[in-house]
């Protein structure tokens, strides 16, 4: 399992096949890649994300580890960016390995589900028209309560 | 203890982070005490349903005891993904 909070960009392509490569036990592998939207009208200038160091971490490796046990999973991974990032971006990326796909997909949605909500991450957006905080949407609050069982 | 606050409660207070000396009980004891300090509290602290508070690094709740914690920070709901 290996969880990464970082400031510069990451290779989507590299991670996928060093993550895929990683265990020969698994038969198949999800991955979900978050993508810094524009504005409908195309005027957002830049995203700006807020974190809290050392929460973060501790926050994501706990969503990570809570996957694992939850699923038959061979391996996950996090990878998050913070600071400023442009339209098209990428922002984040989850990584399962399990060894049949129903495992993998539904252990990505979940490590989705759990880090909108509840990985202390802050999306500013900056435009022409000014900066505003992201809300956080009650679809996302809601979308937790479909893992308690 | 240590203060944090993030989000637009950092840009409502000014500051990041700041050491209180308090003897608040409870969290929204703190932040009573906060709100009686300075307008840009009482606005930041406005409306506590809008609010998150964690406590040496975990989420928890208003009514949770401030008993032995050492950083408590406030931020609005998270928006990760």
């Amino acid at each position: 399992m290996e969880v990464r909070v970082q400031e510069e960009p990451f290779d989507l392509g590299l991670e996928s096949v060093v993550f895929a490569n990683k265990t020969s036990a698994s038969g198949a592998v999800v991955t979900f890649t978050g993508v810094v939207r524009d504005t409908p009208e195309g005027t957002l200038d830049y995203m700006d994300i807020e974190h809290y160091p050392g929460m973060t971490e501790a926050a994501l490796r706990q969503i990570a580890q809570d996957a694992l046990t939850k699923w038959s999973l061979e391996d996950a991974t996090i990878i998050h960016r913070f600071g400023k990032m442009h339209a098209g971006e990428m922002i984040m990326m989850v990584a399962t390995a399990a060894r049949h796909r129903k495992d993998a997909f539904e252990a990505a949605e979940y490590l989705m589900d759990f880090l909108k909500s509840r990985a202390p991450f802050w999306k500013k957006e900056v435009s022409k028209n000014g900066a505003s905080w992201v809300a956080a949407r009650d679809e996302d609050e809601t979308a937790l309560t479909r893992w308690q069982e | 203890m240590d203060v944090l606050y993030f989000a637009w409660v950092r840009e409502r207070i000014g500051v990041p982070r700041e050491t209180v000396q308090s003897s608040a009980g409870t969290v929204l004891d703190l932040v009573e005490e906060l709100r009686a300090r300075e307008a840009r509290y009482a606005a930041a602290f406005a409306d506590i349903s809008a609010l998150r508070v964690a406590l040496d690094q975990e989420l928890s709740n208003f009514d949770a005891s401030l008993a032995g914690v050492r950083e408590v920070a406030f931020f609005p709901p998270m928006t990760g993904g």
